[in-house]
């Protein structure tokens, strides 16, 4: 859909349009491979952060699905059972959607306490699944990285509009 | 700001037709994002080839980013090295020298040692370590606490096989790729070890807890319990990892249970080695770890 409209606006090179936003959700997901080896986890995830920051800043940019590939892509970057960002993630994104549909005021903050109730999802549910799949650890090393993660959303929005800016750029 | 109206296409058949298609493409992949889960319970083996792949394309990345990141890391410590150096000098010294002393000891101690499992005609204890590798990286955000090593299918890795540093055990291996594989760490919360406390001899269950330290459970009813300062090794009961790897120390107790630091702590970690399984590995295939 954002092709059709790009095309209207005559706007450059849809691959560019397109690859972008999917290209910083990945580089998002592999931040986690940097080489610290660490014995709690300490980073907030920013795949799923830039996902969220390009959902709620150009909500018709991605059909529903995308979540699928990109959360796999997660999953498998950062170990987790396959199946678990690539379900939390879509269905987060289809949360989003049904939310889209209410006709209500959006601004930054409603953004932020939307992309929250996201995080707050996605962390539990990945706890939740990793006890199931092979039994996970106690919940409480979750809750700073998930305050710091909902902590580090707006900065990644501006991330997200700083990189939109640059891909519409003639 | 008003709503976005994005997903309001007007009379356009096609275009709603996409996103009703769309969406029902998401529905199907959550059923089959929760089949996914489903089968990596019930067959954890299941995704080995691509979870592999995956490691071995994302190795490099971390590999090729380390030394900035050390660099980057180790320069607070050593600032803060420059300016403790007289007290630490002393400090060490006496180390030193008390080192000596029990190294001297342990020399005598090792010969004996021995001399007495030549006696005895021991057998099973000593195994060669299949590779020595780097550790590279682990996952910083995920609620499983994994490390990556750079040595994989090619070097003789399999799932299954405990890892050690020369300060103690580190984890096992849990996926193999080609060139890559992943450490599941003591401290996971899938983890489990059996241990036993050097001061009395009793045997113990050492549990991950996911955030750093272990949780060491007495298995010997009415048994001594444990105290600070404890040694914790590990038993070699079960098979899977060898026996008398030093483990952790016993850093807090609440009544059975004793909260333990390991020994060999991921962070500073360079290198480790892969040894060989000790003897009949479990039925269950690794990553799986125990059911809560």
């Amino acid at each position: 859909m954002a092709i059709i409209e790009s095309d209207l606006l005559g706007r450059p090179s849809a691959w560019r349009l397109q690859t972008l936003p999917i290209a910083s959700t990945l580089l998002g997901s592999c931040v986690g491979l940097l080489p610290f080896v660490v014995t709690a986890p300490i980073l907030p995830p920013f795949g799923l952060l830039m996902a969220l920051g390009w959902r709620l800043l150009r909500p018709e940019l991605w059909a529903a699905w995308v979540a699928l590939p990109l959360g796999l892509a997660d999953d498998l970057i950062t170990g987790t059972p396959p199946g678990t960002a690539m379900t939390l993630w879509t269905i987060s994104f289809l949360g989003i959607d049904m939310l889209d549909a209410r006709p209500m005021w959006r601004d930054h903050w409603l953004d932020w306490w939307i992309a929250a109730a996201a995080i707050l999802f996605c962390a539990l549910g990945q706890w939740a699944l990793g006890v199931f799949v092979s039994g996970g650890g106690a919940l409480w090393p979750m809750i700073a990285p998930t305050i710091l993660a909902i902590l580090c959303f707006p900065p990644v929005a501006r991330l997200c509009a700083r990189l939109d800016r640059w891909r519409l750029a003639k | 700001m008003a709503p976005p109206r994005h997903r309001d296409r007007g009379f356009s058949r096609r275009i709603q037709y996409g996103l009703f298609f769309g969406y029902v493409a998401a529905a199907m992949g959550v059923v089959a994002g929760l089949a996914l889960v489903l089968i990596a319970r019930f067959d954890p083996v299941a995704f080995q080839g691509i979870r592999g792949l995956a490691l071995d394309v994302t190795a490099p990345f971390t590999a090729a980013t380390r030394p900035i990141v050390r660099g980057g890391g180790s320069l607070a410590s050593d600032i803060g090295d420059y300016f403790n150096a007289a007290s630490e000098n002393a400090s060490l010294r006496a180390q030193l020298a008390e080192a000596q002393r029990k190294l001297i000891e342990a020399r005598v101690l090792a010969f004996e040692n021995a001399r007495l499992k030549r006696a005895l005609r021991l057998v099973g204890e000593q195994s060669q370590p299949i590779v020595a590798a780097r550790i590279i990286g682990s996952d910083l955000a995920g609620t499983r606490r994994f490390a990556t090593l750079a040595a994989g299918r090619a070097d003789g890795v399999a799932p299954g096989q405990p890892v050690r540093a020369a300060e103690g055990l580190v984890g096992r291996i849990a996926e193999v790729g080609t060139r890559a594989a992943r450490i599941v760490l003591l401290t996971d919360g899938g983890s489990a070890v059996p241990l036993r406390v050097v001061r009395t001899g009793e045997a113990a269950l050492g549990e991950g807890r996911g955030e750093g330290t272990l949780e060491v459970h007495s298995t010997v009813v009415g048994g001594r319990g444990f105290r600070r300062g404890d040694l914790l090794v590990t038993s070699g009961v079960g098979g899977v990892f060898p026996p008398d790897i030093p483990v952790g120390v016993v850093t807090g107790t609440s009544g059975e249970i004793a909260t333990a630091l390991p020994l060999a702590q991921p962070a500073k970690l360079d290198f480790a080695l892969v040894l060989p399984q000790a003897a009949t590995p479990p039925p269950v295939a690794p990553p799986a770890g125990r059911k809560r």
